[in-house]
């Protein structure tokens, strides 16, 4: 599936929760699934700047494709987090620089953030594509 | 406080009534983040619009003269409210506007004699009393002392015996923390500044909207506090000021308004509380916060402070009844009107969401006191704030909700 593809399923995922409690309680359980984040990457360098709550974020590079591993400290954070890597994890640089999709409007998470938690998620989003970004620029001066 | 006369108060703040997130009646807890305004306070500003709006102090027709009337008389209002001399009265933007002005002018004044003397703040400052006096060392070699906290959220007066001496230019400290609610003993304080001949600030912004001060049994050289907290609008502020103090300080910003005579080679400046407010001042503002002061004045305000009081208890118990939960304070603290929480593996963030997604707004964060945080090993914590218009549906929609999300969060 492409990344827009992924989006519009997961929007419909998230339909299926029309009750407040029902949809942060599946957030929440994503979250929960989450990859652990290694505890070595659990410091300074990966911590993404502007959210309230601590994120981590760790890329790796592999096989041509990205994958990143993320925590919070935050539950809902987490979960968003999680729906965040759901979208982008293991593909290429290139797909993830070249998607201008604006997942939050998409997955019609902007009525439910705050501004500041919909910053955070914003950061989140552009901390991810500079290393997209870096990885891309990488492969194509190698 | 009587059902029906609490009823008719908070009909006088129409935002009250409307609903968030798709129908849900808002339940309004961050009152020390800013206070709603009732309507006199907007008739206010739009009447001054509608009728009167002219640049003030610049004379010459009918409306300068009324708006300037108008503007004076605010400041008479304030002046009343605080029980000290109109003259002693400078409008700001707010209290951080306030402490930085303070701190500015005083720094001028004082000037090479503050190298190696101390600015003595305590634990619990709000930022805005943390750093403009670091700003002030800086520039000055000066040091900053910190009185320490008790157990019960209230600074210690022998830390602050011991700290305040002979070499202690500036005491500024705050009288009701924001972030744990307490009240500080800052009578106290003021006097121990005043024995070693330092100036004396009470950062009153969380206070003055709770409880009437008196400038003068306060003790203080200077008092700050903000518009809209109390019930008046946003960008106004108050600095009262000592009038001795004040006539020896030097201006804070220069421009309009503020001089008395200028020439290339030098200017010089109007009396206290002109020469501290340079440029078109908040007309609006000043004319707003004294609606405001008159409605609060109109009220009963000994039966306000019992009701905010019994509110913040009400509070209290409803986070207590949960066992993860903990006041931030300690058990034995006397709060008013702000109650801070953590809950045992739960980050205040969270909390926050669900609450908000319940029409409950509270704040969630580090209260601009980072440092107090800090100090009481939290990173985050939840904050609910309490007002006037606080109704008991207010209450119980939070415990209600409280449960409901620390139930959602240790699923």
């Amino acid at each position: 599936m492409t990344i827009t593809e992924t989006i519009a399923s997961l929007r419909t995922e998230l339909d299926q929760y029309p009750d407040w409690e029902e949809r942060y309680g599946h957030i929440i359980a994503l979250g929960k699934h989450l990859r652990p984040y290694p505890e070595e990457h659990r410091n300074e360098t990966f911590i993404v700047k502007g959210c309230q709550s601590r994120v981590w974020l760790h890329p790796t590079f592999d096989n041509g494709v990205v994958h990143f591993d993320a925590d919070s400290d935050a539950v809902i954070v987490k979960g968003l987090v999680a729906l965040v890597l759901s979208v982008y994890n293991d593909r290429t640089p290139q797909e993830i620089v070249a998607s201008n999709d604006d997942l939050r409007s998409e997955l019609g998470l902007d009525q439910h953030l705050s501004q500041n938690r919909s910053n955070g998620l914003a950061s989140m989003l552009k901390q991810l594509r500079l290393y997209a970004l870096a990885y891309s620029m990488r492969k194509a001066t190698s | 406080m009587d059902d029906a006369l609490h009823a008719a108060l908070r009909a006088e703040f129409p935002i009250l009534s409307r609903t968030v997130h798709g129908g849900r009646p808002l339940v309004y807890l961050d009152s020390a983040a800013t206070a709603q305004k009732p309507s006199a306070v907007m008739n206010a500003i739009a009447n001054y619009y509608s009728t009167s709006n002219a640049n003030v102090h610049r004379g010459g027709h009918a409306l300068g003269t009324e708006a300037t009337e108008r503007y004076e008389h605010a400041r008479a209002t304030v002046a009343d409210f605080m029980k000290c001399d109109v003259g002693e009265v400078i409008f700001t933007r707010g209290t951080t506007e306030s402490i930085n002005l303070i701190a500015s002018s005083l720094g001028q004044l004082l000037g090479t004699s503050l190298a190696g003397k101390s600015i003595v703040v305590s634990e619990l400052e709000h930022h805005a009393n943390i750093v403009p006096w670091q700003m002030l060392c800086e520039r000055s070699g000066a040091t900053l002392r910190v009185i320490s906290l008790d157990e019960n959220g209230v600074v210690s007066l022998a830390s602050a015996r011991e700290l305040i001496d002979s070499t202690t230019a500036i005491v500024s400290v705050v009288h009701v923390s924001n972030t744990l609610g307490t009240a500080q003993p800052v009578q106290e304080i003021c006097a121990l500044a005043r024995n070693v001949g330092a100036f004396s600030i009470v950062d009153a912004a969380q206070s003055v909207v709770h409880h009437a001060i008196d400038m003068r049994s306060l003790g203080s050289d200077f008092v700050v506090w903000s518009g809209h907290k109390l019930y008046g609008p946003t960008g106004i502020g108050v600095l009262c000021g000592r009038a001795e103090v004040l006539e020896r300080m030097p201006p804070y910003q220069g421009g309009g308004a503020m001089i008395d005579d200028v020439q290339w080679e030098r200017s010089t400046y109007q009396l206290p509380p002109l020469r501290f407010e340079a440029g078109t001042p908040n007309m609006e503002g000043a004319i707003g916060l004294a609606a405001a002061i008159v409605w609060l004045q109109g009220q009963d305000r000994v039966a306000l402070e019992a009701h905010e009081l019994a509110c913040t208890q009400r509070i209290e118990s409803a986070i207590t009844a949960h066992p993860s939960a903990r006041l931030l304070g300690g058990a034995a603290a006397v709060r008013m009107g702000i109650v801070s929480f953590v809950v045992d593996g739960v980050h205040a963030q969270d909390i926050g969401v669900l609450l908000d997604e319940q029409g409950v707004a509270i704040r969630t964060g580090h209260h601009c006191t980072m440092p107090l945080l800090r100090r009481l090993g939290v990173s985050s914590a939840a904050r609910v704030s309490v007002a006037a218009y606080t109704s008991e549906s207010d209450l119980q929609a939070f415990e209600v909700s409280l449960t409901k999300t620390l139930r959602l969060l240790a699923a």
